[in-house]
């Protein structure tokens, strides 16, 4: 159905039909496939290069003037690339890990590549946010740089830690929306062949419902994960 | 303490000619400029000085937070300065430093609060327990274990930190103002326990602050912070009766004011 022949409420009502979601249903799962997996590498990448730009900081714990350097403009030239760049970046890469330079797995490969930068600043802005007297309060004590980082930096700023996640994740999901360019699915490409290019709003409709319950519910988990920390930590 | 009484004090603390500036948007600011102190083992030793004279960077030094620009640091004989990276690590566990704001481990309850600097030395589980709860009992807080430092009062946050600074068995504890965030009330029953500490354990406690009573209730002697310089060294009882620098005059001043003021008017209980 289609907004230029057919009312807008018919197309709403449209929207709900068996055949529409039978067809969406598996872009949904290719959707929280690449999604999951991205989300992963940009999350084990991400903070370690945030946790590399927060201790190599002039007024970090281990400062090194080069590796901050350099890893904040490595940082800030991949953030510049706008994500279908990057996709196109990426085509030899995958091919490199895939042997192939389409589908899912080469989608994660970009949106990886894409997204790994922004968490990592998230995470050294989390990170910065920790007050210094607990360093030094660490320090005192006797800890090696190690041990204040994974046994104090991160399990302070944990919440916070977990927000950021939350941010970046919701990026991950918009950015599969371009999944289809590498013809790898997802509900994205379901919108944009059928409701964009084919005019059939009813299936875009369909695909938008969706994508905000998903986005609701990463964020709703962010948030109550982040509060019960909170709380279990009497700090609100 | 017994020494006392002999008249022989050993030298826990050596400091000599140290140095420090620091540098500033408005340029380098000199903030120690050539330090000599001793401080003998088991004695409650007072700092006291305005604010930016240095006393916070000069009880830094001794554990190395900073690296002075010269001078010579040795704390139980050990030069502090001379040490590498591992080393210092070790010789850190024996030099407890508690703070003016806790500065606690929000994500970590009063048992691991006080666990962790067992926890990084290897010490096994059950040592492990069996000395927090002895530190814990020693502060007052055995009944808390449990409990998240959002949860707890000033004068309990201070209490873990001093179990946490204690809980290797250190040999000097560092207290940089640690009561200058609490109540008058709160402030004495820590003033209290740090005095009981000193006197079962014999620990030797550098005291940084610039509250003068502090200093009076539990110092022995003390030496007065002036602008980056020591300016007077003495037994407090003669430095509060008879100061010899500007800032010693002004402290005494201020400090007999008020014990008039009290005498006058009553002190309102």
């Amino acid at each position: 159905m289609s907004l230029l022949d057919t009312p807008l409420w018919e197309v709403i009502k449209g929207s709900f039909s068996p055949s529409i979601w039978e067809r969406l249903t598996p872009a949904i799962w290719e959707t929280l496939y690449m999604t999951a997996l991205s989300s992963l590498i940009m999350l084990v990448f991400g903070l370690l290069l945030g946790i590399l730009l927060t201790v190599t900081n002039p007024d970090g714990l281990l400062p090194v003037k080069f590796l901050y350097s350099a890893s904040g403009w490595f940082i800030n030239c991949l953030r510049s690339l706008p994500q279908m760049i990057m996709i196109i970046l990426m085509i030899p890469v995958s091919r490199l890990f895939f042997g192939k330079s389409y589908g899912t797995n080469a989608c994660i490969i970009a949106i990886a590549a894409s997204c790994i930068p922004m968490y990592a600043r998230i995470v050294e802005s989390s990170l910065l946010e920790i007050s210094k007297g607990k360093i030094e309060a660490a320090k005192s004590i006797g800890s090696t740089n190690l041990q204040i980082i994974f046994r104090i930096l991160l399990p302070e700023t944990l919440p916070s830690l977990i927000r950021g996640f939350t941010v970046a994740v919701i990026a991950v999901i918009s950015m599969t929306a371009l999944a289809g360019m590498f013809g790898a699915g997802g509900i994205g490409d379901i919108a944009v062949r059928f409701g964009y290019q084919r005019f059939q709003h009813d299936v875009l409709f369909a695909a938008v419902y969706v994508l905000i319950a998903l986005v609701q519910l990463v964020q709703w988990i962010g948030n109550f994960t982040s509060k019960q920390i909170l709380k279990k930590r009497k700090l609100i | 303490m017994t020494l006392c009484a002999i008249g022989v004090m050993e030298e826990y603390i050596q400091i000599s000619g140290l140095y420090k500036t620091f540098q500033s948007h408005s340029g380098p600011v000199q903030v120690l400029k050539g330090i000599d102190l001793t401080v003998h083992k088991g004695e409650i030793f007072g700092i006291i000085g305005f604010s930016g004279a240095g006393k916070s960077t000069l009880a830094r030094c001794i554990n190395r937070l900073e690296t002075p620009d010269a001078g010579n640091i040795k704390v139980g004989g050990v030069d502090i300065l001379k040490l590498s990276k591992k080393e210092l690590l070790k010789e850190r566990r024996k030099i407890g430093m508690i703070f003016q704001t806790f500065n606690l481990f929000e994500a970590k309850n009063v048992y691991h609060n006080i666990s962790y600097p067992l926890e990084i030395s290897n010490v096994p589980r059950a040592e492990i327990r069996r000395r927090v709860l002895e530190t814990a009992e020693m502060v007052g807080l055995a009944d808390k274990l449990d409990a998240y430092p959002g949860a707890l009062s000033g004068g309990q946050k201070q209490r873990v930190g001093i179990a946490r600074a204690l809980v290797n068995r250190p040999q000097l504890l560092l207290s940089d103002e640690a009561t200058s965030a609490l109540d008058p009330q709160t402030t004495l029953q820590i003033l209290d326990l740090l005095k009981e500490i000193n006197r079962n354990t014999g620990i030797t406690i550098l005291m940084i602050t610039h509250e003068l009573d502090a200093i009076r209730y539990s110092c022995e002697r003390m030496a007065v912070l002036e602008d980056g310089r020591i300016i007077e060294v003495g037994a407090v009882r003669d430095i509060f009766s008879n100061p010899h620098s500007h800032t010693g005059a002004l402290f005494a001043r201020v400090y007999t004011e008020f014990q008039r003021t009290d005498m006058e008017y009553g002190s309102g209980i």
